[in-house]
């Protein structure tokens, strides 16, 4: 008060004042902006631009779509414990059309989705949450009389970018599971001309959507993504290769059936039909719900089923067993030629020289003396 | 020396080389499976090396852990298994084959794959042959190769015989005896199967009779890479499956003609000489062996035969001496 | 007629107190052995089971100990009596050398306080080469003591139990020609069984008859070193240099015939352009059959015959290449696969050397206590 701020600074103080209000004091703000730039794969030294990309004013229009879907998703941000969670994501965006949070309903909240889309037209990020059936130009899933396809063709060709959210939005999801009656169909095949991010998951899990967020707020570009449109922060790893259980898995302890001793020893699930070898995703570091740790499903005891991949989840059985294919072994594993020991000691070698040299010296002495003898004269008749 | 004394002696040694004459040596294949022999059949290319093998092989047949590094750097027993080979602390063994930057599994370029090490229960074993106590016999039953501590006497000929290195020996005991897998044959007279085979997660170790299996075997090096096939668990004829994509088998059958034949069979994706398995004729070097040394001793004769003639010669030299 | 006598001489001399010396460091080793298992003594592995104990001590130990077969067979076999002389102290080499090689045996193998089962009915594999190999020494060892009992009997004057012994020695001969006839080529036949593991340039099915050609050629080297040896260790003159040379002709067709038999095979198996594919091993077979060569060279000339000396080197280079030939078979070119390795410990050599010591003594002992030497004619 009374000393001269620069913009930046002054709204991040009125931002700071209102989470203090909220009862978050700025020294667990700044933790939480530190962790949320580690989830994202950024330098340290990027925490300061995500603390002023969540403080900015500027607020990004976004329009959530729902579709074939249980808002799972929705509800999974929603039930966050981690009030800041939420409440950033709600704060540093405008959420202007929600079927789950918006408070206006009908005619009226379909009339603000057309005004804000109108209004933002080539700006706002649109959030898709579930599938979309195309089956018999798809009538299998109708919002105040237009199909999804319709509505997604529509919003997504006036979209900047589109974040689809989910399994479901990402590749079809449980909708899609064999025979995918209505032919559900994650964003990415239905829109081929829109930067479009996926995040799989069932539910995705909600720091993954702020931290793609956060990464576009703060560089202004997306994500690294993989091959499959996935930010490769989050997708870049198997469960497998980041779950607590592996060295019960690298050393062949398993549960065979729930409850028994294995399984409350806590042993790898893979016999259960763990689908971490199979399964992109870092459920297994960030883990869900934000209340510790052991908050995510085989950390419950439970196998993963692969929900966020696309071959995998709601396609395989729960307990039919991964494909361990691209898991290297560890670099202390048995070999197929490994050195054994027996070779040359500096002590056999010693013992085996001088019992050599005793065996040449003496032969070489003996041979002198018979050469002297078969030389000399006679000495008897 | 008298005409007669040297026409004998002629006439003996021409007979004896010629009853042991070494290139009518019978090196063929001189045994059969028994019409219940059991074996199991290991398949590489579904084994994802996670030692549960290992582990329940240690824990049901009373096998100490390994932890030789632990012992030497520290002076301490380990508690875990880090054993690297076959020894006479472990039974079967799981290895790792790599090459390049071992990024993906069955392949032999660049890729990694697993191998497991038993003893192979020969159809025609080598060290059964070579043990002059009979502390290796091959039950005539199962053909399962099986020890006698009793009979043995330690002199580790079976060890020198063996083309796999299988049996080990406690170098270490003032009591020792040889080691090596006996496919859980305590366990079979109680009507269950191996532990390898009870406990592998993926039926990489499947148990049966060695003819079933080699039919199995069979049908799967045919099986066109990347389809699907329900691949048993743990015992033929239980009926579990576990349907997995399956990989570019090797066409080959390790153990079907190896040495004379082998219970213990393999299949992989990977050469087999790469997975450190020997490259051996259909005739097992026991046949060989015996071959030779039943020729010459073929029912004493030859050894008989000289004997008369030395007990001749030598009569004939000292009936008249003063010693 | 051949008059033996015993050397007298002070028995405790420097020598047999160094060789004593050497005997209790074998002993202790050797109740470590026993104590603690052979993997606290000696360098043997999973991949090499046999080591320096059964290929010195045991292979080439009886092998050296074929002086009293070779002898024999030439003596009351083929006749030739000009040899007599010979016999008792060959005899008596044999006899120490199956008998040493009998403890080795005990020493080396893991249940030791089980070996008779060897020899029980109801354990016997009639297949195993091991087992007959394992018959005939212990068989042996027992004949060739008898044969060499007259000497004790002449040194205790029991002249009537000598002249009955003497009746009935003739089936002990046969005996002691007709055994290690069949268990040292049996010992050449021990590594077929190896199979692949055994380089392909020394497996061959022909192994039994290389062995018993080396073995008996190994025999009359044997005779001819030891004889010159101590005598010129034990200060007596060189008096069975005529002798030793007529000996040492018969070496030479075996050795011809060794050579040719080797060659032949491996021409006939093909695989005589592969000596040099590992290059270690085709440099101890060029080794191998040069030290074959050198007494057939040596000793071609009757002149060269005469020459102690001569006689020295040529025997000594036999009696190397024989050994090296069971060195080469058991060990060098026996390849269990990569990652192992042998080489005897420090202990393992030790403990031969005290076996050796032992033998040394009891020479030393029995050539001074016993008449088995030929006495030394006085002028």
């Amino acid at each position: 008060m009374g000393t001269l701020l620069t913009s930046t600074e002054s709204s991040e103080m009125s931002f700071s004042n209102e989470l203090e209000a909220q009862g978050v004091s700025r020294r667990s703000f700044l933790k939480f902006c530190t962790a949320i730039t580690a989830a994202m794969g950024l330098p340290a030294t990027m925490v300061a631009r995500v603390a002023d990309a969540i403080a900015s004013p500027t607020r990004t229009p976004v329009i959530w779509l729902h579709f074939q879907e249980c808002t799972g998703c929705t509800e999974s941000l929603l039930r966050t414990t981690h009030p800041t969670v939420e409440e950033l994501v709600l704060d540093m965006i405008s959420l202007d059309y929600s079927e789950t949070l918006c408070a206006a309903a009908g005619h009226q909240v379909e009339k603000s989705l057309k005004d804000s889309a109108k209004l933002n037209e080539g700006k706002y990020i649109l959030v898709v949450e579930g599938s979309i059936p195309v089956k018999e130009n798809g009538i299998y899933c109708k919002i105040a009389g237009r199909t999804a396809l319709d509505i997604l063709n529509d919003y997504g060709s006036r979209a900047a970018a589109i974040v689809a959210i989910g399994s479901c939005a990402s590749w079809g999801g449980v909708q899609s599971s064999s025979p995918n009656p209505t032919g559900a169909t994650g964003v990415h095949e239905i829109i081929k001309d829109k930067p479009i991010i996926n995040l799989p998951g069932c539910p995705a899990s909600p720091y993954n959507l702020l931290s793609t967020i956060l990464y576009y707020l703060t560089l202004g570009k997306l994500p690294q993504l993989d091959s499959k449109g996935r930010p490769k922060f989050a997708y870049g790893r198997l469960i497998h290769e980041h779950c607590e259980r592996r060295p019960h898995f690298d050393a062949g302890r398993f549960a065979l059936q729930f409850g028994d001793d294995g399984h409350r020893e806590g042993y790898c699930l893979y016999k259960l039909g763990c689908k971490g070898p199979e399964t992109y995703n870092n459920c297994s570091s960030i883990l869900f719900g934000d209340v510790g740790s052991g908050a995510w499903p085989v950390g419950t005891g439970h196998p993963c089923f692969g929900c966020s991949e696309e071959g995998v989840g709601f396609t395989k059985y729960i307990h039919e067993q991964a494909d361990v294919f691209t898991d290297s072994p560890p670099a202390s594993y048995a070999k197929i030629d490994g050195e054994k020991a027996g070779g040359i000691t500096v002590a056999g070698a010693a013992v085996a020289g001088a019992v050599g040299g005793v065996i040449v010296g003496a032969s070489a002495m003996a041979a002198k003396k018979m050469k002297a003898e078969e030389t000399a004269p006679e000495s008897d008749a | 020396m008298n005409l007669e004394r040297r026409d004998f002696l002629k006439v003996l040694s021409v007979g004896a080389l010629t009853a042991g004459n070494v290139t009518s040596v019978f090196a063929g294949i001189r045994k059969t499976l028994s019409a219940d022999a059991v074996g199991i059949l290991y398949d590489g290319t579904i084994c994802i090396g996670c030692k549960a093998c290992e582990a329940a092989c240690k824990q049901y047949n009373d096998m100490p852990p390994e932890s030789a590094n632990l012992e030497k750097a520290q002076g301490v027993e380990g508690i875990w298994d880090e054993s690297y080979d076959l020894s006479e602390k472990t039974l079967n063994k799981i290895k790792l084959y790599e090459h390049g930057d071992a990024s993906t599994r069955n392949s032999e370029e660049n890729g990694f794959a697993f191998v497991k090490k038993a003893c192979m229960h020969c159809v025609d074993p080598d060290c059964v042959s070579a043990c002059p106590v009979t502390a290796l016999t091959k039950n005539a039953v199962t053909g399962i190769v099986e020890y006698d501590k009793d009979a043995c006497i330690g002199c580790r000929y079976c060890m020198v015989a063996c083309p796999y290195n299988v049996p080990k020996f406690e170098y270490a005991e003032a009591i020792p005896e040889i080691v090596k897998c006996e496919m859980c044959n305590h366990r079979q007279a109680e009507g269950d199967i191996p532990a390898c085979c009870e406990f592998c997660p993926t039926g990489a170790s499947l148990f049966g009779k060695v003819t079933d299996l080699l039919e199995e075997a069979r049908k799967r090096i045919k099986l066109v890479a990347g389809s699907t096939y329900e691949y048993p668990m743990r015992s033929l004829d239980e009926g579990d499956v576990s349907p997995k994509t399956v990989a570019p088998y090797i066409n080959y059958i390790y153990g079907e003609k190896e040495g004379g034949g082998t219970q213990y069979l393999l299949l992989s994706a990977i050469p087999f000489t790469k997975l450190g398995l020997p490259e051996l004729s259909a005739s097992s070097s026991a046949s060989k062996s015996e071959g030779i040394q039943h020729g010459v001793y073929k029912g004493m004769v030859a050894p008989i035969a000289l004997l008369g003639g030395l007990l001749y010669g030598a009569y004939q030299t000292t009936k008249n001496s003063e010693g | 007629m051949h008059e033996k006598q015993a050397l007298g001489g002070k028995l405790l001399t420097k020598p047999f107190w160094v060789l004593l010396g050497l005997v209790m460091i074998a002993g202790l080793l050797l109740i470590k052995r026993f104590l603690f298992g052979i993997g606290a003594v000696t360098n043997l592995s999973d991949g090499y089971p046999w080591g320096l104990w059964i290929v010195y001590d045991v292979l080439i130990g009886t092998a050296l100990g074929c002086g009293g077969y070779s002898i024999a067979l030439l003596v009351y076999i083929f006749n030739k009596g000009e040899y007599h002389p010979l016999v008792r102290s060959a005899l008596m080499t044999s006899a120490f050398g199956y008998t040493l090689a009998g403890v080795s045996i005990f020493i080396d193998i893991g249940r030791y306080w089980q070996m008779y089962n060897v020899f029980l009915p109801w354990h016997i594999n009639v297949n195993s080469i091991m087992f007959e190999v394992a018959a005939c020494i212990g068989a042996y060892v027992f004949v060739l003591w008898i044969e060499f009992s007259p000497t004790f009997l002449e040194h205790r004057k029991s002249m009537e139990t000598k002249k009955k012994l003497n009746k009935i020695l003739f089936f002990f001969i046969a005996l002691g020609v007709l055994l290690p006839t069949m268990h040292q080529s049996s010992l050449g036949s021990l590594m077929i069984i190896a199979g692949e593991k055994l380089s392909p340039i020394w497996q061959t099915g022909w192994l039994p008859l290389l062995f018993l050609t080396t073995a008996i050629t190994m025999g009359y080297a044997v005779v001819i070193f030891e004889s010159l040896f101590s005598a010129a260790a034990l200060k007596r003159p060189l008096d069975e240099t005529p002798i030793l040379g007529k000996l040492s002709v018969m070496m030479i067709p075996l050795l011809v015939f060794f050579l040719l038999l080797r060659f032949g095979d491996l021409i006939w198996r093909g695989q005589l352009g592969n000596i040099f594919d590992d290059g270690m091993l085709g440099a101890f077979f060029v080794v191998e059959n040069v030290l074959f060569l050198i007494p057939i060279i040596m000793l071609a000339s009757a002149k060269n015959r005469m020459k102690a000396t001569t006689l020295f080197w040529s025997s000594g280079s036999m009696i190397l290449a024989g050994a090296l030939y069971r060195f080469d078979t058991f060990l060098v070119a026996f390849n269990p696969g990569v990652g192992y390795h042998y080489f005897p410990s420090a202990s393992e050599i030790l403990i031969t050397v005290g076996i050796i010591s032992i033998e040394i003594m009891a020479y030393l002992i029995f050539v001074k206590k016993l008449p088995v030497l030929p006495a030394i004619k006085h002028s």
